[in-house]
């Protein structure tokens, strides 16, 4: 079959089970589009109205389902406008494959209209790139983009296709059969001493505690980790990505750790003899003060990344490999444990939480964020997913959001990127049809990327945006009331008529004020078959606690004074 | 450079894809990491899709451990390896331009190459051109005796080095032969030429 670069491409996306992408046209990348004309009744193009849309509603497909999620983009411009989707994919290891069109091999190097060096710019933020410069490579490029993109530690993967290369006409064989990356091969299993290892920290652990992370879910080690813990009755924190690797009403389940989690947990682990830290990376906002963090503990870490392994925190046992493959060698040998005096302490530090949770106050008049989100919990009964942006309302979603399964929060945590909710929550659902998409995003966030409310109002995208309006931003604000002394610098917002908005892009909305009217504008929502938005104007100056102060030590946290302390 | 400081020096060797752009994913991940390195010289080995890195850290193994595991990252790095206590072989290469504009100088500097596997290659009326090869720790030697001389100008190469013995660091097959054979035999069983 003698066919174009352009519609080798289409071939190759096919054959690699892609149903959809998400992309944008230009110049150097019109061939390919051209193609898409043929592959339309099996190759879904959606349009976004910004690149960087694109990425990140691939990277929210990619989340949702565990598959790669595929965007594109024109050179030049088009291609750094991706830029901060890839570096947000990156750091939160979720598999995307962006392509990218280029100009024609002769004029590379030449400053040519529209020219950019986009594998020398996203170098750094991908998990590999290539610039094909032969049509013959292309098959197999796009094969090997795939499977690294997919496989190992997950990332996004960029490949750069000179026009001409997509004009090029080749004789299409699919590369079948297994790949050979001599230079690439992820750890799968580990050494049986590592084990024996592993379990003998664990056998002496008085006080041990599990850190659950991302790589679970990604390596589908959910049921391997719940028989670890509930076999040995080891508690368990999760790390903001790592919610949903166990049902958050699990009685082991201690809640999430870090700059913002349960005091509980992060008390918890200044405390624990031994962390057993599963796929997840000792993130600075997870661990704080290296210095003082956990220094009573011995470290068992797995992560399939080796260069994890002793990057942030030393490890006694330290084993690369896929995390599922390893407990599964190391449960069979696992002896039943317990530690009551231990998991009874953990309960005494979550009462004395639950009494300064904020929900237990009264609040009469005032609209606040926690309720908001915790009546959105209530109300789709904890099972929807939720794909929040970046700031005070994606912690307090993670804190008042409890998630019962994998994959149900879609959150940037590596890079924070503000503008990440909406379009990500676009991408899920073209991922997940039949699951109910909530993008819960700040005032601030949301006005970054929303200009694809055209894309979800084109495409009838069944999303519910829940704008969570404090007309600041609120994080930065609440960073100046504590360290600045409440110079509120550039972050109070004279924001747009949400609403009016939604009624120009033909999206059907609801304002809330009160605590009353949530319920009848979730169901309002949840009524409707496309998208939908709610704007819920909430306090101005809410304080997300606890907070261990950045750099802090992780035992160091403000608190919500309890009801009757001031 | 005291002989201690060399002694605390580590050598990780990696062999990589000979592609457009490698040196770059390489010098990129030192820059991202702050990995600070000591010398890093590339080339050529007998095979031709496959180059071989040297790189030297000054920092102990731990720090080359971790080097290496991100090295190893790479796509395009094919395999990693820290020399550090297994036996092996190192070389660095100086050329080093002296002045050489009396006889004194002259006797010297050809009285000191004697001593050393050093070689004069070139000569002129006011300065000459030394070539010395050796162990790291032995051209440092090498050039502390001449610089009272004058050195003008020089060169080294970096150190290369490649382990004793039978214990081979090297890639039977590389990707493009592999590449090459897969669209072969699926042309083959098509029946088609490629
Ligand atoms: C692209 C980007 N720019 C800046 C920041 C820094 N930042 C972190 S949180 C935040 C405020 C977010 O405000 P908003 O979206 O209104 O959410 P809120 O905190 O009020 O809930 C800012 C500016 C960021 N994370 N990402
Ligand atoms: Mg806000």
């Amino acid at each position: 079959m003698r066919l174009t670069g352009s519609e080798i491409i289409m071939e190759c996306l096919l054959r690699e089970g892609v149903h959809v992408m998400f992309g944008y046209p230009g110049g150097a990348i019109l061939p390919t589009y051209d193609a898409m004309a043929k592959y339309d009744d099996r190759l879904h193009h959606v349009l976004v109205r910004h690149e960087q849309g694109a990425s990140h509603m691939a990277d929210g497909y990619a989340r949702a389902t565990g598959e790669v999620g595929v965007c594109i983009a024109t050179s030049g411009p088009g291609a750094t406008n991706l830029v901060t989707g890839l570096a947000t994919a990156m750091m939160d290891s979720s598999p995307i494959v962006a392509i990218t069109g280029q100009v024609p091999i002769p004029a590379i190097g030449s400053d040519a209209f529209q020219e950019t060096d986009v594998t020398g710019v996203t170098l750094p933020i991908t998990k590999h790139n290539y610039l094909v410069t032969d049509v013959d490579d292309l098959a197999y490029t796009m094969k090997e983009a795939f499977h690294i993109a997919r496989t190992g530690r997950p990332g996004p993967v960029l490949v750069d296709v000179p026009k001409d290369v997509q004009n090029a006409v080749t004789e299409f064989i699919y590369p079948e059969g297994p790949i050979f990356l001599p230079g690439y091969d992820p750890p799968a299993a580990a050494d049986t001493y590592q084990i024996d290892a592993a379990l003998r920290l664990i056998d002496q652990a008085e006080r041990p505690i599990i850190l659950a992370g991302h790589g679970i879910i990604m390596s589908g080690a959910m049921q391997e980790v719940r028989e670890l813990a509930e076999r040995a009755q080891i508690p368990v924190a999760l790390t903001l990505l790592g919610k949903g690797a166990l049902p958050e009403d699990h009685p082991l389940v201690i809640g999430m750790m870090g700059m913002h989690g349960e005091a509980s947990s992060n008390l918890a682990i200044q405390e624990a003899d031994l962390l057993i830290a599963l796929g997840m990376r000792f993130d600075d906002r997870v661990t704080g003060n290296l210095k003082t963090y956990a220094v009573n503990a011995r470290k068992i870490h797995i992560d399939i990344d080796r260069s994890e392994i002793n990057k942030n925190v030393r490890a006694d046992v330290g084993i690369a490999g896929d995390l599922k493959t390893v407990l599964k060698q190391l449960l069979p040998k696992l002896e039943r444990k317990s530690h009551p005096d231990w998991i009874h302490q953990i309960r005494d530090w979550l009462e004395d939480s639950s009494e300064r949770d904020i929900l237990n106050y009264e609040t009469p008049g005032r609209l606040l964020t926690a309720q908001v989100i915790n009546d959105i919990w209530r109300l789709t009964g904890g099972d929807a997913i939720t794909v929040t942006d970046v700031g005070q309302h994606q912690m307090l979603e993670a804190q008042y959001y409890p998630h019962q399964r994998p994959s149900t929060l879609l959150t940037s945590g590596g890079l924070g990127t503000m503008g990440f909710g909406f379009p990500a929550a676009i991408g899920a659902k073209f991922g997940v049809p039949d699951e109910e998409i909530w993008a819960i995003v700040g005032d601030g966030g949301f006005q970054m990327t929303l200009c694809e409310l055209a894309t979800a109002r084109q495409e009838n995208v069944n999303v519910n945006i829940a704008i969570i309006n404090n007309h600041f931003l609120g994080m930065v604000r609440q960073w100046q009331e504590l360290f600045f002394e409440k110079r509120y610098q550039a972050t109070p917002m004279v924001n747009p008529d949400f609403c009016k908005l939604a009624d120009a892009y033909g999206i059907p909305n609801r304002r809330v004020t009160q605590r009353d009217e949530i319920e009848a504008a979730v169901a309002y929502a949840r009524g409707i078959d496309g998208p939908t938005l709610i704007e819920f104007v909430v306090e101005k100056e809410e304080m997300v606690y606890p907070m261990v102060p950045a750099g802090a030590d992780l035992h160091d946290m403000k608190r919500r004074p309890k009801p009757g302390e001031s | 450079m005291t002989q201690q400081a060399i002694a605390n020096k580590v050598t990780v060797v990696a062999l990589v894809e000979n592609e457009p752009g490698v040196l770059n994913r390489v010098a990129s991940l030192f820059r991202r990491r702050a990995f600070n390195i000591d010398s890093l010289t590339v080339g050529r080995t007998h095979k031709p899709d496959v180059s071989r890195m040297t790189i030297r850290v000054d920092a102990g193994s731990e720090y080359a451990r971790k080097i290496a595991n991100n090295l190893q990252k790479l796509v395009n790095v094919i395999d990693v390896r820290v020399i550090d206590n297994e036996p092996h072989i190192e070389r660095d290469l100086a050329l080093i331009k002296v002045r050489s504009d009396d006889a004194h100088s002259r006797n010297t500097l050809t009285e000191i190459c004697d001593r050393y596997p050093a070689r004069i290659v070139d000569v002129g009326p006011h300065v000459a051109i030394i070539e010395m090869v050796g162990t790291e720790v032995f051209v440092e030697k090498f050039i502390d005796e001449v610089r009272p001389i004058g050195i003008v100008e020089m060169i080294r190469t970096g150190v290369v080095s490649m382990g004793r013995g039978t214990r081979i660091h090297d890639t039977s097959v590389t990707r493009r032969d592999l590449a090459r054979a897969i669209v072969q035999a699926s042309s083959a069983r098509n029946g088609r030429k490629s």
